[in-house]
């Protein structure tokens, strides 16, 4: 008996040693990263360009700009695309075509990310000759559509039939039906996927790394290249220069920042539900 | 007067339906098929003159010399499967432990706490991780972990020294970290889908809380955690930033996992922009296409178990 209890208490040690050890990480993460980043952060970090090595101050405007930018840009593809793919999925399905949409679409969302970025450097880049911000967008809406198709589909999916029903009785066509009822009626599900995506997107840097390709001057045109926060942030990072690697903490916590109200944003739409 | 103007209507509806169906449809076709259509045939195309130049060597060629023109795949997919394969190994059962934790042992506001705590790991960009890796984790890794395998290990060749603090433990490790978010939460969805009769009968037979749980709880719940496993496979197999900054990215094999060692999605972003030669461009884009194979594979694979087990959704 006493063997027993004692492989209990073993396990439940083992299990509370598990949530331990999966905290002390992501502890560290963020002690460090608001540490380090806050002793960078100025008014000046937010809104300069950056300077040349050995010159101080200086700072991640451009990388604000350009993350904002090509984030724009996979929206401005990816929702559309993505939410009316979703509206077809999940309204019309029936055919064996529907199934192999959202099978492909299921498996997409699993494409590592550095791969969209090869794809939008065959796409774009090589076609058109230059790096730049419109190949960066491309090969983030990648990463978004698949996404917003399941989520689109998923929260389409959980409006009840007789919503449907009771708007077609009241003489509503079928498109009318699926446009002003039932994505209105949905409407909070699908926001809530978009800004989670775009959350993700925005924090990616290896689709950008060949497509934006990144740059030290301010945004001057969707065909010329531009940089981004994580783009910025790898360079930095794995640059020689101490001081350097101080602005790369910057960034990370303006880049955290920027990711975690996006997902307070979400959680509060969430609640409205 | 009435009823052939609402006939005339419907009419009307049912062609206009018809033009919305197919409008949707198409562009579902084109921004889901067609996109992994050219998604896979600008893949196989820019690989073209390395698979015409190498053939099936390149797989299993350990040459890697640009200066040569010398490539082969295979550092690279031997670096990937054993970082995901460490990364397994170490995340696993911390997952479990976690699930496990979360939905038996802790009171329920203090698991209503840690569980989004936990998620917040999954919101972290993977360059952050890998600047932290950098930084801070790799420096500890070297200094203490690496020191101790070394010190009381070091005979065996896994941990053969010198240990670097740029290595492929240290890479098994971020990633470990990086699938603990998701692989715990469908692991605790699958604990939480185990009918609770099961688990009362157990333990009203006298069962211990462990032996109800590794008795009845777990084969119960089995499948749907190895699809769960399978999936974070699938994350790390495809994870770029962070394995690229910890990994120490030196195309060798090496018998220890103290040793620094690269892996596909690294090779990739590292040298892509560095390629100027043709044939190594084509080597990189080649490299590309295995990983999209192997992950849409792994993919395909975790869908299929997860939805036969559960029907959740990961997002």
């Amino acid at each position: 008996m006493l063997e027993r209890k004692l492989k209990d208490k073993i396990f439940t040690v083992f299990c509370i040693g598990s949530v331990i050890l999966a905290l002390v990480p992501l502890l560290s993460m963020l002690y460090t990263i608001i540490f380090r980043g806050f002793s960078v952060i100025s008014i000046d970090f937010l809104t300069r360009l950056p300077t040349p090595v050995g010159t101080p101050g200086g700072g991640f405007g451009n990388a604000i700009q350009g993350s904002i930018i090509t984030s724009g840009i996979a929206s401005i593809i990816g929702i559309p695309l993505g939410v009316l793919s979703g509206m077809y999925l999940a309204e019309y399905k029936k055919s064996s075509f529907s199934k192999l949409v959202s099978f492909t679409a299921d498996v997409l969302t699993g494409v590592p990310s550095i791969i969209t970025g090869v794809f939008a450097y065959l796409l774009i880049v090589l076609r058109f000759g230059s790096f730049s911000a419109v190949a960066g967008g491309v090969a983030l809406a990648t990463i978004m559509i698949p996404f917003i198709v399941r989520t689109t589909e998923e929260s389409m999916k959980m409006v009840p039939w007789n919503i449907r029903e009771a708007s077609i009785a009241l003489g509503a066509t079928r498109w009318q039906t699926t446009l002003f009822v039932v994505l209105g009626a949905a409407k909070f599900g699908i926001i809530t996927g978009i800004l989670l995506i775009i959350a993700r997107i925005s924090g990616e840097a290896a689709p950008l790394l060949f497509t934006a390709f990144g740059n030290r001057f301010w945004y001057s045109g969707v065909f010329k290249p531009v940089t981004a926060l994580p783009l910025m942030i790898y360079n930095y990072a794995v640059s020689p220069y101490n001081s350097w690697h101080n602005m790369a903490w910057g960034g990370a916590l303006v880049l955290v920042a920027g990711i975690f109200s996006l997902n307070i944003i979400i959680r509060l739409i969430a609640g409205r539900r | 007067m009435r009823f052939p103007n609402l006939f005339f209507y419907f009419r009307k509806s049912e062609g206009q339906d018809r033009i919305f169906q197919f409008f949707m449809g198409t562009v579902a076709l084109i921004s889901i098929i067609f996109l992994t259509l050219l998604l896979l045939y600008e893949l196989i195309k820019g690989s073209m003159p390395s698979i015409q130049h190498f053939g099936y060597d390149f797989i299993f060629s350990t040459a890697w010399n640009p200066v040569k023109d010398e490539f082969g795949a295979l550092p690279f997919i031997f670096g990937t499967f054993v970082s995901s394969l460490l990364a397994l190994l170490i995340g696993v059962p911390i997952c479990i432990g976690i699930a496990v934790y979360v939905t038996e042992i802790a009171p329920p506001k203090i698991s209503a706490f840690i569980s989004p705590l936990i998620e917040l790991l999954a919101a972290i960009p993977s360059v952050i991780i890998g600047l932290w890796g950098i930084f801070v984790f790799a420096p500890f890794v070297r200094d203490y972990i690496s020191h101790f395998l070394i010190k009381y290990l070091g005979f065996l060749p896994l941990f053969e020294g010198p240990g670097y603090g740029l290595s492929m433990l240290t890479a098994g490790m971020v990633l470990a970290i990086m699938i603990i978010p998701i692989v715990s939460s469908i692991s605790r969805e699958a604990l939480l889908a185990v009918p609770v009769l099961q688990k009362e009968a157990a333990l009203a037979l006298g069962a211990t809380r462990f032996e109800a749980m590794i008795q009845v709880i777990l084969p119960y719940a089995r499948g749907a955690i190895f699809g769960a496993v399978i999936l974070g496979l699938g994350r790390a197999i495809g994870e770029t930033m962070a394995v690229t900054m910890v990994i120490g990215n030196r195309p060798q094999i090496s018998s220890s996992i103290l040793h620094p060692g690269y892996t596909m999605a690294a090779v990739i972003a590292n040298e892509f922009t560095e390629a100027t030669a043709n044939i190594y461009l084509a080597s990189l884009i080649e490299i590309g296409l295995i990983l999209f194979v192997i992950s849409v594979i792994v993919n395909a694979i975790a869908r299929f178990i997860t939805w036969k087990y559960l029907r959740i959704q990961e997002n």
